[in-house]
């Protein structure tokens, strides 16, 4: 079971957990999808950690659920950069 | 915004501090818990980034330590902010996910603009020598 975790970065909480469950599940991929629109609706940014060549860790926007690869355990919605 | 309460920002972040942790690397962890800052080199490239709570982020070259500029960025809602774990761990997010477009919506400021060129080539100093130091050390 491919098991994707939703979560959001919200001020005086930490991260909160929007949606999770089996990818490969169609209901359950609905509520996701639901989920991950509703963010980006929001104006959050959407990333996925990826490990990367020699051992690397970076990260992965994504702006679509379908660009969130389905073995993905974890999506992280954060609020979109502004200038300081 | 809601009144500040010492005791639900102290769990958001240690809720952060542990995100952080699963996302980026041993050792890059190790250095915030340390040190209260990350580092991050994009791909390919000669320079990195040095990333602190609520300041900009910093590139220097990775040769020779020389610092290049800060880059003011900020990632919260105009009336609350995010833990300071999760401020860095956005910033981490966005630059090595998209670098030149975190660095296209950041201000440009020379060096000392934010943060003392002294505290950052202390933290240069220490982290080299952590990197040099530790056997798994570098990212």
């Amino acid at each position: 079971m491919a098991v994707m975790r939703l979560l959001a970065m919200r001020p005086g909480q930490g991260e909160i957990l929007l949606a999770e469950g089996d990818v490969e599940d169609p209901a359950v991929e609905r509520e996701l999808i639901a989920a991950f629109r509703a963010e980006l609706d929001r104006g959050m940014w959407a990333a996925v950690p990826v490990p990367a060549p020699g051992g690397r860790h970076e990260a992965q926007l994504v702006r679509s659920f379908a660009e969130i690869p389905r073995d993905a355990e974890r999506v992280i919605f954060f609020p979109r950069a502004a200038g300081g | 915004m809601r009144g500040y309460d010492a005791a639900r920002e102290r769990r958001a972040e240690q809720r952060a501090r542990a995100l952080l942790r699963s996302c980026v690397p041993d050792e890059a962890w190790t250095i915030y818990e340390r040190f209260g800052f990350l580092y991050a080199q994009p791909r390919g490239r000669d320079y990195a980034y040095l990333i602190y709570p609520y300041k900009p982020l910093v590139a220097y070259r990775t040769d020779t330590r020389e610092l290049l500029g800060e880059y003011c960025v900020r990632f919260n809602p105009a009336d609350a902010r995010l833990p300071p774990a999760d401020d860095v761990l956005a910033k981490w997010l966005a630059v090595t996910a998209d670098e030149r477009g975190l660095i296209a919506t950041a201000n440009v400021a020379a060096i000392g603009s934010q943060l003392e060129p002294a505290r950052l080539r202390r933290d240069l100093d220490r982290l080299a020598d952590w990197l040099r130091t530790e056997p798994a050390g570098g990212e």
